[in-house]
């Protein structure tokens, strides 16, 4: 039997492959499925800080709009303290669910201000949350931010939530900063737990037919994992904090390669919400086969196996497959 | 003051003091919304929502019924079986239980029902306060107790309760509606222990014991025969004779636990008066105000309050009476027209002849008694008409059947009044608000009102003046706070604090007109300290000066913006309030503030309290107090209300009401029998919109979408020939027609600026946008001061362009009906009315031959509303003829439109085939056979008419001259029957449905809002499954009412399901279906609503959602495919593109459910997707049936 379990941001797993943040968590249920399904944590669908406060300012708004104002309707809706919007709903999720399940459950929070981050991280660690993944979201549209003030931002947020809760903190980036792993560097000195490599945020797409902006997110696709190599691979045992990989994870190949990159923990999203969450079997089964095959003992075994620290030609990260791949594309066939 | 150790003061209005009590001490709640009392059961409802419990430990039950009528039934029922049950209503509403009243006071019923007394509708309706509704039932039988203030409202209340258990006798309480109901005062609560200690358990285990019970089987509403009817209804009047002496000792009783001391006839004041005003209800407090100021003065008067009306107590009228009163004024708020006097004048005057002849009278000979009529619909009753009816008691021959408060220059009735007898004391604070509707400062105010009633010694009053319209309107705030109670049940007549929250009502209204001089002027201005004196219009200056006003400004919409508050001005106000008046420390006042923000906004989540916070505390350093000059310097004069050029009925009457000024019109300015001029919104430009849109001719297509659904026919399309452009202002715009062949003429698309509520429907309904700009679209909202006085000019000018020949117009399409002119324009409908674009709609299609009964509710406000009403008339003066009689009777009032017109139309045919020889075969035959279905028709008849007139005026016979007043008939009369959900599937449903079955050439409009709209928000039977409401806060947890499928059943009426959001040519469709279709016809029209907690900016594409969702399937079932033989149900949409939550979660109305309840609204959601799904398979299954499958139409 080979060993699986891992230990992500001081937590002990059973093995490395986590169910991430997904609409599939909001249904309370659906985490007692992932449990029993195989995974050995949860992260749930993040708390908006902004969601939340633009429900409460509609719903404040919606109440009162037209109301006191002609006087046989006085106002529209019943009043009722029960009429509010706020955190409850998730945190009674996250509640639910941290009592139905055995494994860790890690709450997400995706913030805006500082009391907003320390506000709800404390609540989410009252809930019940074992971990807090922050998702740190922010396009600096002003320009007249610098890049110094934004990585200021984000390392007040870490320090301010890591001092007002006890559990383990995990950052969740994107890959665009100037030197990622100085940031790393900077985030484990704050006090991260873990960092999770990398957020895919929502960027913006056009119809040209209506000429409108529009959302989009779509399901990510294995080639997304190879930026996550790179920088997990980089960053393996140089940091404290634990270190998660995310997005592209389709088959047990990509858990494999994080694992091999350095990942401490492999989350997966788009996999389930396309092939359902008793997928999470299917990658746990051929991570274990996979390894069994090959004689592995344990996944510590694998772990970092092909990272910066343990590849014979460390260079070839950092002037890294920037090269290799121009070589690659002159055919033998050019002259 | 006597207060009791633990007694807790609030300040409550005198709705809440009432339901307080009620809620307590019964098991059962009916109730059915009627203002001003439907704020009664809603709080019992949110009580019982909140699961508190009545004096037994039990939650009440509170059913919302269908009608008053229901109500009292239900009520009546529970009573019968032995339960504790009552109701609350008030004017019509109580009208409808009069049925019930009679049996449950006939069979000995312990009950106390509360009323909230309001006008009845007679020449109009109105909504306000006046005791017609409760002297109407006077002889139900029921005992009539009258409170006088919110806390009479609640120890009377109680009073009742105990008395109604120990006489066996039901009870009305009632208050004055709004100024007793709505007047927020500081009330002392009655604690559990004194409740408790007021009500007998044995008496009520007594009436429980009463009830219907299997177990020992009575009968009761039998049928009596003229041997015992009478003799039986004789039986009960030991329980008549016996109930005052025991409401005298409740009250005694009371006043042993409470100190607060009752009688049945309350005497005030001078110890031997000679002259006495008698009266019941609010009024009371203003009497005795004024008899205590008069008695400093030296008058020997008194007032002698009725809180018992019925049964009128001989003995304790008389032993109340002061022996030495010479003369008595008896006041009614009421009027019985043709009797000998009003009823309380009847009884006082009937009980002293009575006395007088039986010798038992103890004043010296008869006194001198005169009555009056006072206050009718919330008509002010000041010191001023108190000291003027005392002072006509003093003359020798003193004016009998007076009336006090109005100019009656007809006959005559109405006594003068000093209007400058003012009394206000100066030691009480008197402050007035003028706030936008909505705004918030209402909301302020209240919280005000607490921090000062409840959290200091003083006493507070707060009473709120609202607007008749729903969009663009002002609130006025009356607040009193002073160290003794407040007894002032009028308006302040002498404000020493006046804010104005909006620097143009000082242009639109006169905030000043009640300054006290010295007063304190606080002003919303967008000016600084520097300039805001010379923006003044000229007269407020010299008020200002002349008063000597100190005058205050602040830019409070700049400090919320900082604040984050958007447009929200309520808290910055509410703090230069209490900064500038000093009512309180300022220190302690900003943290009073601040607590009642937290404990207002705590649950609406941290960061709205943050943002008042931050308001409050911007707000003194940008508060300024404003040098004034010694001299007016403005130029700027206020315009007149209507320009000259408006009817003389505007300019006389309209306007001054329009200007608040209708107190001032005389009997005779005003129509006698409720009839008034229509299409007088266009006379009013409000202005109450910044933004309005702006046309992109170049970007336009022309399509009419815009114009289509603008719910204030703000929006017109005109085509006329490029030559008439010589004469247009230079920024007048216009395109040429889209399509080929009119190369000669041009297309313009008006904006009427200023009737324009700024809703932004139009610009989301634009499909055209500019290939250079996105989101730029062929219309869009744009600021309105820079283009106004252009738009002015462009609007007189395209005034002058003909419309456009009806004849000549597709009706078919939406591109061809914006070129109908709107007879129904500019009302004062919310912004962005779901409802009001079906009517703009029906007027341009059918309006210059159609007649309108309009069911009450929001339709009949903003559709008759004085001052002004949207129905218009075109050139020729034709237009709708509207009329509202009722709730409850509107399918039946219409359907007498119909009997008219169609006898009207036979006499017509008789007497013109009878005369045909004479006026010509031909034109005869004609006439009573022309096709009419095309608008080319309609003007052909009227053109044959037109030929026929002269001939008919030639023969001038009695035939002639009868076909004559009928002649109108040969032109098809369209006869529409319009009302939202809570008539058509509640409270009218009976007759609507009776109607329908009878096949009768009408049309039925239900502007299906899917809630009680008007009223605020209550649940009705069109209440989608799971969608929150009030009586149903916990989200409906049945289905909607298929109305549609119930009436396609009769399988010979008309019924369209249709939504302008999501198909405007369907709609359009189904009106000119319906119409020609000469039997019933029946339009569910989907109608977006501001209880729906939505952006109305987004209400057509909501309307879209609720369609491809399948909550709102588009539906055609005509009769007459089915004569034809062919399938008559049509499915008008597609199957359901998406889920039903995808439509439902954009509306706060299921919204609220999920923070609230997410487990339930989960479930109720998921049923309702499942209900969905059903009723679309129904459907689908419907539509591909064969015409035999359904009922055969009897076209006979």
């Amino acid at each position: 039997m080979v060993d699986l379990s891992t230990t992500y941001m001081g937590m002990h797993l059973k093995h490395p492959i986590i169910a991430s943040a997904s609409p599939l968590s909001e249904q309370p249920g659906n985490i007692k499925r992932m449990e029993d399904a195989g995974a050995s944590a949860v992260v749930m669908f993040s708390l908006f800080e902004e969601q939340i406060k633009q429900e409460a300012a509609a719903l404040e708004h919606f109440m009162s709009v037209g109301t006191e104002s002609y006087a046989e309707a006085l106002s529209y809706f019943p009043s009722s303290e029960e009429f509010h919007a706020g955190p409850d709903r998730y945190l009674e999720i996250l509640y639910q669910a941290s009592q139905s399940v055995d494994i860790p459950i890690i709450a997400s929070l995706n913030g805006i201000t500082n009391e907003g981050w320390i506000e709800y991280a404390k609540k989410m660690e009252e809930a019940g949350a074992k971990g807090i993944e922050l998702n740190i979201y922010y396009i600096p549209g002003d320009l007249n931010v610098s890049g110094r003030e934004v990585e200021q931002r984000y390392l007040d947020i870490t320090r301010a939530v890591k001092a007002s809760v006890s559990i383990p903190v995990a950052l969740k980036l994107s890959a665009y900063f100037s030197s990622l792993g100085s940031m790393a560097k900077q985030f484990d000195d704050a006090g991260a737990d873990g960092l999770v490599l990398f957020n895919r945020f929502y960027q913006p797409d056009f119809d040209i037919e209506t000429m409108e902006v529009e959302p989009s997110l779509n399901l990510s696709s294995r080639n997304q994992i190879r930026i996550r190599l790179l920088w997990i691979a980089l960053l393996h045992g140089r940091i404290k904090a634990s270190i998660a990989a995310s997005t592209g994870v389709h088959t047990h190949m990509e858990v494999i390669k994080y694992l091999m990159a350095g990942a401490d923990a492999v989350m997966t999203t788009s996999a389930l919400l396309r092939n359902g969450i008793g997928y999470l079997t299917t990658l746990f089964d051929g991570l274990h086969g996979w390894l069994q095959e090959r004689g592995y003992e344990s996944v510590g075994q694998m772990k970092g196996s092909m990272s910066q620290k343990n590849v014979a030609d460390p260079t070839a990260f950092e002037r890294a497959n920037y090269i290799k791949i121009l070589e690659r594309y002159k055919t033998p066939y050019t002259t | 003051m006597n207060r009791h150790a633990n007694q807790q003061v609030v300040t409550i209005d005198g709705n809440e003091a009432a339901a307080y009590i009620a809620y307590r001490v019964n098991e059962i709640c009916a109730i059915y919304p009627i203002t001003p009392s439907s704020t009664m059961g809603e709080l019992a409802d949110q009580w019982a929502t909140e699961g508190q419990e009545n004096i037994w430990g039990h939650v009440p039950l509170v059913v919302e019924m269908q009608s008053e009528g229901g109500a009292a039934g239900a009520v009546h029922g529970a009573l019968q079986t032995g339960a504790l049950s009552t109701t609350f209503t008030a004017s019509q509403g109580l009208l409808l239980m009069i049925p019930n009243m009679y049996k449950i006071a006939g069979e000995l019923t312990p009950a106390v029902w509360h009323v909230a007394a309001r006008s009845l509708a007679c020449q109009g309706l109105s909504i306000f306060g006046d005791h017609s509704d409760v002297m109407a039932v006077r002889s139900t039988g029921f005992v009539m107790l009258c409170s006088s203030s919110p806390q009479e409202a609640h120890d009377l209340a109680l009073i009742a309760q105990a008395s109604t258990l120990e006489a066996r006798l039901p009870f009305i309480h009632f208050f004055d509606g709004f100024r007793t109901s709505h007047e927020i005062n500081k009330v002392t609560l009655l604690a559990g222990t004194e409740i408790r200690a007021m009500i007998s358990d044995e008496l009520v285990h007594r009436h429980r014991a009463r009830g219907l019970s299997p177990d020992r089987p009575v009968i009761r509403g039998t049928a009596q025969n003229p041997d015992v009817y009478f003799q039986a209804r004789e039986t009960v009047n030991s329980f008549y004779a016996n109930t005052p002496h025991i409401v005298q000792s409740q009250m005694d009783r009371f006043a042993e636990l409470t100190g607060r001391r009752y009688r049945l006839f309350d005497y005030y004041g001078h110890p031997q008066p000679e002259r006495v005003l008698m009266l019941m209800g609010s009024g009371a407090e203003t009497v005795r105000e004024t008899v205590a100021f008069l008695q400093t003065q030296g008058e020997a008067v008194g007032l002698l309050q009725v809180h018992l009306f019925r049964p009128f107590s001989a003995t304790h009228f008389i032993e109340a009476l002061p022996p030495t009163t010479k003369s008595i004024a008896i006041l009614d708020r009421t009027k019985e027209p043709g009797a000998p006097g009003e009823p309380l004048y009847g009884d006082v005057v009937t009980t002293l002849a009575e006395a007088l002849s039986e010798g038992r009278l103890t004043t010296h000979g008869m006194p001198r008694l005169i009555g009056g009529r006072y206050g009718l619909s919330s008509k002010e009753f000041t010191p001023a008409m108190v000291k003027a009816v005392f002072d006509e008691l003093k003359k020798p021959q003193p004016k009998n059947h007076f009336t006090i408060g109005i100019d009656d220059d007809v006959t005559h009735t109405s006594l003068d009044y000093d209007a400058n007898f003012i009394i206000e004391p100066d030691n009480v604070v008197r402050a007035m608000f003028f706030g936008l509707g909505a705004d918030g400062t209402v909301g302020a105010n209240k919280n005000s009102i607490k921090i000062i009633g409840e959290e200091t010694d003083f006493y507070a009053q707060g009473f709120f003046v609202y607007d008749s319209k729903k969009s663009g309107s002002q609130t006025i705030s009356h607040l009193r706070f002073g160290p003794e109670p407040i007894r002032s049940t009028y308006l302040i007549q002498s404000a020493n604090f006046i804010g104005c929250h909006q620097f143009d009502f000082l242009e639109k209204s006169d905030p000043l007109k009640s300054a006290a001089p010295g007063a304190i002027l606080l002003l919303n201005s967008p000016e600084g300290p520097n300039d805001v004196w010379d923006k003044l219009p000229r007269r407020v200056q010299e008020v200002i000066v002349e008063k000597g006003l100190k005058l205050y400004s602040i830019d409070a919409y700049k400090v919320a913006r900082e604040a984050g508050m958007g447009r929200r001005i309520n808290t910055i106000m509410q703090t230069c309030f209490f900064a500038i008046s000093g009512v309180l420390p300022r220190d302690e006042a900003i943290k009073k503030i601040k607590g009642a923000i937290e404990k207002t906004y705590r649950n609406k989540g941290p960061d709205i309290v943050r943002k008042n916070f931050a308001a409050v505390d911007r707000t003194l350093s940008h508060l300024w107090e404003v040098e004034v000059p010694k001299v007016a310097s403005s130029t700027r004069e206020i315009p007149p209300p209507v320009p000259a050029t408006a009817p003389e009925f505007v300019r006389q009457v309209t306007a001054m009401m329009m200007a608040g000024r209708g107190d001032e019109l005389p009997v005779s300015a005003l129509p006698a029998d409720g009839t008034y001029p229509t299409g007088t919104t266009a006379w009013e430009k409000r202005n109450i919109s910044q933004f309005v849109p702006v046309w992109e001719s170049e970007i336009c297509i022309q399509c009419g979408n815009c114009s289509l659904v603008c719910p204030h026919s703000v929006i017109r399309s005109k085509l006329f020939h490029e030559s008439q452009l010589e004469a247009a202002p230079a920024a007048f715009r216009s395109a040429p027609l889209s399509g080929r062949g009119f190369p000669e003429t041009r297309y313009t698309l008006q904006v009427y600026v200023e009737d324009c509520t700024g809703c932004g429907l139009c610009v989301e309904v634009c499909p055209a946008k500019s290939k250079e700009q996105s989101g730029m679209k062929a219309i869009n909202m744009r600021l309105k001061a820079p283009i106004l006085q252009d738009e002015k000019r462009n609007i007189d000018f395209f005034q002058t362009i003909p419309e456009n020949n009806r004849g000549r117009i597709d009706f078919g399409t939406v591109r061809g009906v914006q070129y109908l002119q709107p007879l129904f324009e500019f009302s004062g409908a919310c912004a962005g009315c779901g409802e009001t674009p079906y009517l703009k709609l029906l007027s341009q299609l059918f309006g210059d031959r159609l007649t309108i009964a309009n069911a009450t509710g929001c339709s009949s406000i903003y559709g008759g509303n004085l001052p002004t009403t949207p129905w218009s008339a075109n050139a020729d003066g034709r237009g709708p003829a509207w009329a509202n009689s009722l709730f409850e009777d509107n399918a039946e009032f219409g359907l007498g439109f119909r009997l008219s017109a169609d006898t009207h139309r036979a006499m017509a045919e008789k007497r013109l085939l009878e005369l045909s020889p004479q006026l010509g075969a031909e034109l005869v035959e004609e006439l009573l056979n022309a096709r009419q279905d095309e608008e080319s028709e309609i003007q052909e008849q009227r053109a044959r008419i037109d030929a026929l007139r002269p001939r008919l005026e030639a023969l001038n016979t009695e035939a002639s001259k009868e076909i004559l007043t009928v002649i109108e008939h040969l032109v098809r009369r369209s006869i529409w029957i319009i009302g939202g959900d809570g008539w058509a599937y509640d409270i009218g449903y009976g007759g609507l449905d009776h109607v329908l079955s009878l096949g009768r050439n009408v049309n039925i409009l239900v502007l299906d809002t899917e809630v009680y709209s008007n009223t605020g928000g209550q649940v009705s039977k069109a209440t989608p499954l799971g969608a929150v409401a009030k009586f149903a806060a916990g989200g409906k947890p049945v289905g909607k009412k298929d109305l549609a499928l119930q009436m396609i059943a009769y399988g010979n009426v008309y019924v369209a399901r249709v939504a302008m959001g999501a198909n405007p040519q369907q709609t359009l469709l189904a009106f000119r279906e319906a119409e020609r279709y000469p039997g019933t016809s029946l339009i569910l029209a989907y109608s977006h609503c501001i209880a729906h907690g939505i952006n109305m900016q987004y209400g057509m594409h909501q309307q879209k959602l609720a369609v491809e969702s399948g909550h709102w399937p588009l539906i055609r079932y005509n009769p007459e495919l089915r004569t034809a033989g062919k399938n008559p149900f049509l499915l008008d949409s597609h199957r359901p593109t998406i889920r039903l939550k995808d439509y439902a979660y954009n509306e706060i109305r299921y919204r609220m459910l999920v923070n609230a309840n997410p487990k339930e609204a989960d479930r109720l959601i998921h049923l309702a997707q499942q209900n969905v799904e059903l009723k679309w398979r129904l459907y689908e299954e419907m539509a591909t049936r064969s015409g035999p499958e359904f009922p055969p139409v009897d076209t006979h």
